[in-house]
């Protein structure tokens, strides 16, 4: 069930974001995950930021040994790929909102491309700690989306957090789909901003994965397991789950603060 | 409709179907889920003295739906924390029975106290993991072994003990009969089959840990086997566990003796609508075949030999 496939390309995005590029035949619909392996180290659940036939890419940010090791993959290195594991993004809607902060664009990006090409119209809130961290700031501009930013030191854009960026987006135009990934506080703030104009959110969850099949319990949230009922889930399936925003799981499968 | 109720182990059960140790069972609103879907009774994740986080990934590796093959290496929050989750599956109304692994009789006797203190029916005690140094099959692969464990168990607590055995051994049954003698109240079997699998193209073991435990419908003959050699050898309930995946699986494991069973990897295939489905079917077929209650059917298939037993 898994493939061992060599990397064909490193990419480094930003100063903390590394993507690397393989084939990799399985069809992926966007906004689904992959296992990435890193063999003798550990396997990690990785969003397809690129997905284009057998063209696929995972983008990595540095948070912990194992994603730091995966950074340092070059060229030729041989991973192992399982997947694409997970439920995906309704493409369709003519107006969507993207509203992404650290590497939250990753998961999203896909998905912004096949909405643009069927003809949809993409406005992206992008955020970061600083102008060099915006991730994929070109590429959504290149596939013809709008890109409003915020960087939480004022490098570029406005300053503060990019959910005072969809507030305003979201208060003034109309959209018809907001798709968002990144820190949980920023996603539930999001929802906040959302709610009242009738527009659906959808928000792309991370959690503590090792089975990636609905079997081990690592990734439960609430009564749901984020790789199979997820990653995407519409703002009102979190509605009632306590951890959302406020906890997450550990290895062990104690609850943790976020 | 055939009467699916039983008891075993000293507990009332509204259907035989209880989720195995190991799948969800991590979180409460897991095994809430597990109750919600109709599970007849719900087992912990295998809880420890101390927090654990398991084997680093790969942890898993699977076969189609043939098989599945895992080396988790016993994660769990510890019993610190843990029972915070069984309070919110508790409170759902859930059947729940504690698993505790632990790697001596008087630490098995510890932890099983505290588990006892939490609201659950009884325990289930892991003498059988594959898979973790110290602990399951190392603790629990002879006889005397699993009667020290169950001995000091049974002596700490008054609720119903059941001790998960292990197929990895020559003679199963010998342990069930050692649990029996050391006072517990069932058996259940079997846990997984230590297994392994390579990449050829990277020439090492796929899991982390190298061997692991194959569960899944490829080990359910396996498992009849061993229920049936145990029926056969103890008075106390068998509980039968491994690659049920329907209803004519589950009822030749009570034909083989078992009175309860335990439904892990098809949770994982189908998800926890397969509880449901199961107690409806097992129901229809028990109809079909001329029983009123599932208890009736437990063992008959004893005493039916083409050949005489030797």
């Amino acid at each position: 069930m898994r493939s061992v496939v060599a990397v064909t390309e490193r990419v480094v995005e930003t100063p903390s974001t590394v993507t690397l590029r393989f084939s990799y035949p399985a069809t992926a619909d966007p906004g689904q995950f992959v296992m990435l392996w890193l063999p003798g180290d550990d396997e990690l659940p990785m969003s397809l930021s690129y997905s284009d036939g057998p063209s696929k890419g995972v983008t990595i940010k540095a948070i912990g040994g194992t994603t730091r090791r995966a950074q340092s993959i070059r060229s030729g290195d041989r991973v192992g790929i399982r997947g694409p594991y997970g439920n995906h993004l309704d493409t369709a809607p003519k107006r969507i909102l993207v509203v992404a902060g650290g590497s939250g664009s990753a998961a999203l990006a896909p998905a912004a491309e096949r909405a643009r090409a069927a003809g949809g119209s993409v406005t992206v809130a992008l955020g970061a700690t600083q102008a060099p961290e915006l991730l994929f700031k070109e590429r959504f501009r290149a596939m013809g989306a709008r890109v409003e930013v915020a960087t939480d030191d004022g490098s570029e854009g406005t300053k503060g957090f990019v959910t005072v960026v969809a507030e305003r987006l979201l208060a003034t135009e109309p959209f018809d789909a907001v798709w968002t990934c990144g820190p949980e506080v920023m996603m539930k703030k999001v929802i906040v901003a959302a709610e009242g104009r009738s527009v659906p959110v959808f928000c792309s969850m991370e959690r503590h994965m090792k089975c990636a099949l609905g079997m081990c319990d690592a990734c439960a949230l609430g009564p749901y397991h984020v790789c199979v009922d997820g990653p995407v889930f519409p703002a009102q399936r979190l509605a009632n789950v306590h951890d959302f925003g406020s906890f997450h799981r550990d290895s062990s499968g104690r609850r943790v603060p976020l | 409709m055939a009467e699916l109720a039983v008891r075993c182990a000293g507990v009332n059960l509204r259907n035989p179907f209880l989720l195995a140790s190991g799948v969800w069972g991590e979180s409460g609103e897991s095994l809430a889920g597990a109750w919600n879907a109709g599970a007849g009774g719900v087992i912990t994740k295998s809880i420890g003295s101390v927090p654990r986080p398991g084997y680093p990934n790969p942890t898993i590796e699977t076969y189609e739906h043939w098989g599945l093959l895992n080396a988790m290496g016993l994660p769990n929050p510890g019993i610190d924390e843990y029972p915070r989750e069984i309070e919110i599956a508790r409170k759902a109304g859930a059947t729940v029975i504690g698993s505790v692994f632990a790697g001596d009789p008087e630490e098995f006797a510890r932890l099983a106290v505290r588990m006892a203190t939490t609201g659950v029916v009884a325990l289930e005690l892991n003498l059988s993991c594959p898979h973790a140094q110290g602990f399951g099959t190392e603790v629990g692969g002879t006889p005397a072994d699993v009667e020290k464990v169950v001995r000091a168990v049974t002596r700490a607590v008054t609720i119903p003990v059941i001790a998960k055995i292990t197929p990895n051994t020559g003679d199963p049954a010998g342990l069930a009969l050692a649990a029996e003698r050391g006072g517990a109240a069932a058996v259940s079997a079997i846990n997984t089959l230590r297994a392994i699998a390579i990449d050829v193209r990277l020439r090492r073991p796929v899991l982390s840990h190298g061997l692991g435990g194959l569960s899944g419908p490829a080990i359910k003959p396996v498992g009849l086997a061993c229920v049936w050699q145990i029926f056969e050898k103890v008075s106390i309930p068998v509980i039968g566990v491994g690659g049920i995946s329907n209803a004519q699986d589950a009822l030749e494991y009570v034909m083989a003796g078992a009175r309860a069973l335990e439904v892990g990897t098809q949770v994982t295939f189908d998800g926890v609508g397969v509880f449901g489905r199961l107690a409806q079917d097992l129901s229809h077929l028990l109809d079909e075949l001329g029983f009123a209650r599932v208890e009736d059917a437990v063992g008959v298939a004893h005493g039916a030999h083409s050949v005489p037993p030797d």
